[in-house]
């Protein structure tokens, strides 16, 4: 329904757009969101960082900002970002890992117009950038305030589906976790889906009876939050900061903030040094921010707080001796795993039990 | 608390609101109507529920109003389906994409909001009996609504002289007609009941299982109560069986995921062998479990005709044009 109105809308648009030729100075940034901008979620984010950008770069007059929510990956997202190259996008992000092929196939299409693409690793064209965060690097920082808070030393552990984005932060984790309690334990659930309030609700439930006092999630609702409220608990908010739905649970949250990144490309591009890039930001390019440290002691904090300096100075999570999970070695003293093998992650560290799906 | 009375209760509010849209969807089709907009009418339920709730601070108000709107919103679709005698596969589908629509712009306002929480119910002595106290008497009010909904809806279709009514609408409108009876009356109660029932649904969603609004926060369980009544047989009894049936593969499919097998060693060997065996399961396959649950209960079900057509509304779906 939206996306009818946002069809009419954008036509109507379109006609009015012939005869206003002033228009053409001001800059009109796009967004394909591939969630609603409700899920206070990924979506969610892309959108707070969207209007972050607007408001930095002067407001409405100076920046247009268009988007369509919900696109669903595939044939219909090529249809999508080819109408907003065509309706006078100047720059289009597409938000979403399954976006790639239709981002480099629209892009041939319309060299002036500037793609980025988040998650992906596919730039054809001289045109498409690609982007993403090292979130890992926050679920590391998590592994070692877990470690520190569970009275019972096992975490619960919500995660959605088997790709290397998620193994990756599961090992994090465990590392983080590992630094400081070697025994640690993890309960692993898969719930297969990014979002499902009341299945991620029953996941922590599930988790909190079996014994864990310390909950994350790689799925995208609020509702393990406030099971763990609950029950009394603690546990750590995804993507956006969810201390509102746990003022005495939540430890600190992963911020997926790209208002700085979306503000320094359309700046790039309004000021006319734009260049192509391929960018894997981290803590240390403020792409991964973390939420205040709260409801922990001070000693933990304080842990907490070196250990994000860290990584920020350049520490890199994945640095051995580490081990996969059957005891045979995969990172050597010192060594650090290169970011090509990570975005292709397919197995856990030692320690994690149970057995990756495929 | 015992684990296992925890894993029940974990059920019960899995299956509620299964339970809550489908035991109303039932009595829409048993009066030959099919309504295909159950997903669309609990979202509606439920973004109204959780904005009266925070709004006004009361969780039961929210709960009414979500019933209001519920039946409000489905008049909509009676009065195409019925009254203008549209194609009602279609109509449903429209009802269930403006109600996803709908429902998210209005709780634009309303992401990010801590919600209010139906408390749960708390009778001294009973509610702290072991095993059964918390199960029995100290679960949330829907969870019991649920139930006396069950209970009046199968006395009422098979034990008074309305309810036979009802079913011999759904079973042959043209006969109903020429007795008499409303049909098109009939058919517009039944349906607005069933828009109630989806919006107690959708209220039990954004205000006991996660006391929250998130768009689409129904995330197809609309679906699953459309399944669940064509499962039942269109039975009461059998929705609610079907309910928990569902709600009880998907917690337990989550309960084994998180044990781990190193917890287990002081198990019997025969028992511990066992568990490695469910362990290996992939989690993708229990995950779609109750699904493929589903699916086999149908085929079973289909494969004994006279079982089937004895129970399915002979009406249902067809559009009725009273002749003068």
């Amino acid at each position: 329904m939206k996306k009818l109105v946002f069809a009419l809308a954008a036509s109507a648009a379109m006609i009015v757009g012939v005869g206003a030729a002033s228009a053409q100075d001001k800059m009109k940034a796009c967004f394909i969101y591939v969630g609603p901008i409700g899920d206070f979620g990924w979506s969610y984010q892309h959108h707070q960082g969207a209007l972050e950008m607007q408001k930095n770069l002067g407001g409405e007059d100076k920046v247009e900002i268009a988007y369509l929510e919900s696109v669903p990956e595939g044939a219909d997202a090529e249809r999508a970002i080819e109408r907003f190259a065509r309706s006078g996008c100047k720059i289009i992000f597409t938000t979403s890992f399954g976006y790639m092929d239709a981002t480099n196939a629209v892009a041939g299409k319309f060299p002036d117009v500037k793609f980025e693409h988040a998650t992906g690793f596919k730039r054809d064209h001289p045109n498409v950038s690609t982007y993403n965060s090292k979130f890992h690097e926050g679920r590391y920082v998590q592994g070692v305030i877990a470690a520190k808070m569970s009275q019972k030393g096992v975490a619960g552990y919500i995660a959605s589906f088997p790709i290397p984005e998620v193994v990756m932060g599961i090992d994090a984790f465990m590392l983080g976790a590992q630094s400081v309690n070697p025994d640690f334990k993890l309960k692993i659930v898969w719930a297969n889906t990014w979002f499902d309030p009341g299945k991620e609700a029953d996941a922590a439930k599930v988790l909190i009876d079996q014994g864990v006092d310390v909950i994350t999630q790689h799925t995208d609702s609020t509702a393990p939050m406030q099971v763990a409220t609950e029950r009394g608990i603690k546990a750590f908010g995804q993507a956006s900061d969810m201390i509102k739905f746990g003022p005495t649970t939540q430890l600190t949250a992963i911020v997926d903030d790209w208002g700085p990144y979306y503000t320094e490309r359309v700046k790039a591009l309004m000021d006319g040094t734009y260049q192509q890039i391929d960018i894997w930001g981290g803590m240390k390019e403020g792409h991964v921010v973390m939420a205040p440290y709260t409801n922990m002691p001070d000693d933990v904090k304080a842990l907490a707080e070196e250990t994000q300096k860290k990584i920020v100075d350049g520490f890199n999570p994945f640095t051995g001796p580490v081990s996969k999970q059957d005891g045979t070695e995969w990172l050597a003293a010192g060594a650090t795993a290169p970011d090509g093998e990570l975005l292709g992650l397919n197995f856990y560290v030692k320690g994690v039990e149970g057995e990756l799906p495929k | 608390m015992g684990m296992a009375e925890a894993i029940l209760l974990t059920i019960a509010t899995a299956a509620t609101p299964l339970l809550l849209a489908a035991i109303g969807e039932l009595v829409v089709e048993r009066s030959g109507v099919l309504n295909l907009g159950v997903e669309g009418m609990m979202l509606i339920g439920a973004v109204t529920g959780f904005g009266v709730a925070v709004t006004t601070g009361s969780a039961w108000l929210g709960v009414f109003a979500a019933l209001i709107a519920g039946a409000l919103f489905s008049l909509l679709f009676a009065f195409l389906a019925l009254t203008m005698v549209t194609n009602q596969v279609a109509t449903g589908l429209a009802l269930t994409l403006l109600g996803i629509g709908v429902s998210g712009m209005v709780g634009e306002a309303f992401v990010g909001l801590p919600g209010v929480k139906l408390t749960n119910i708390y009778i001294p002595v009973l509610t702290d009996l072991p095993v059964v106290g918390r199960l029995l008497f100290g679960q949330d009010p829907l969870f019991y609504i649920s139930i006396a909904l069950v209970i009046g809806v199968s006395w009422f279709l098979f034990r008074t002289r309305a309810g036979l009514t009802l079913r011999s609408v759904g079973d042959s409108h043209s006969s109903a007609h020429a007795l008499g009876i409303k049909v098109i009356k009939i058919r517009y109660l039944a349906v607005m009941f069933g828009g109630a029932c989806a919006g107690l649904a959708g209220a039990q969603l954004s205000l006991v299982y996660t006391p929250q609004w998130i768009e689409n926060m129904t995330a197809g369980r609309g679906w699953i109560a459309l399944a669940l009544v064509v499962f039942a047989s269109w039975r009461p009894w059998r929705v609610l069986i079907g309910a928990y049936l569902f709600g009880a593969i998907t917690i337990v499919q989550i309960y084994v995921q998180g044990t781990n097998l190193s917890e287990l060693s002081h198990w019997p060997i025969a028992l511990f062998k066992l568990a490695e065996v469910v362990k290996a399961i992939p989690s993708q396959f229990l995950s779609a479990l109750p699904y493929l649950a589903t699916i086999v209960v149908l085929v079973l079900i289909s494969r004994n005709k006279r079982l089937t057509m004895m129970n399915t509304p002979a009406s249902l779906g067809q559009p009725f044009v009273p002749d003068r």
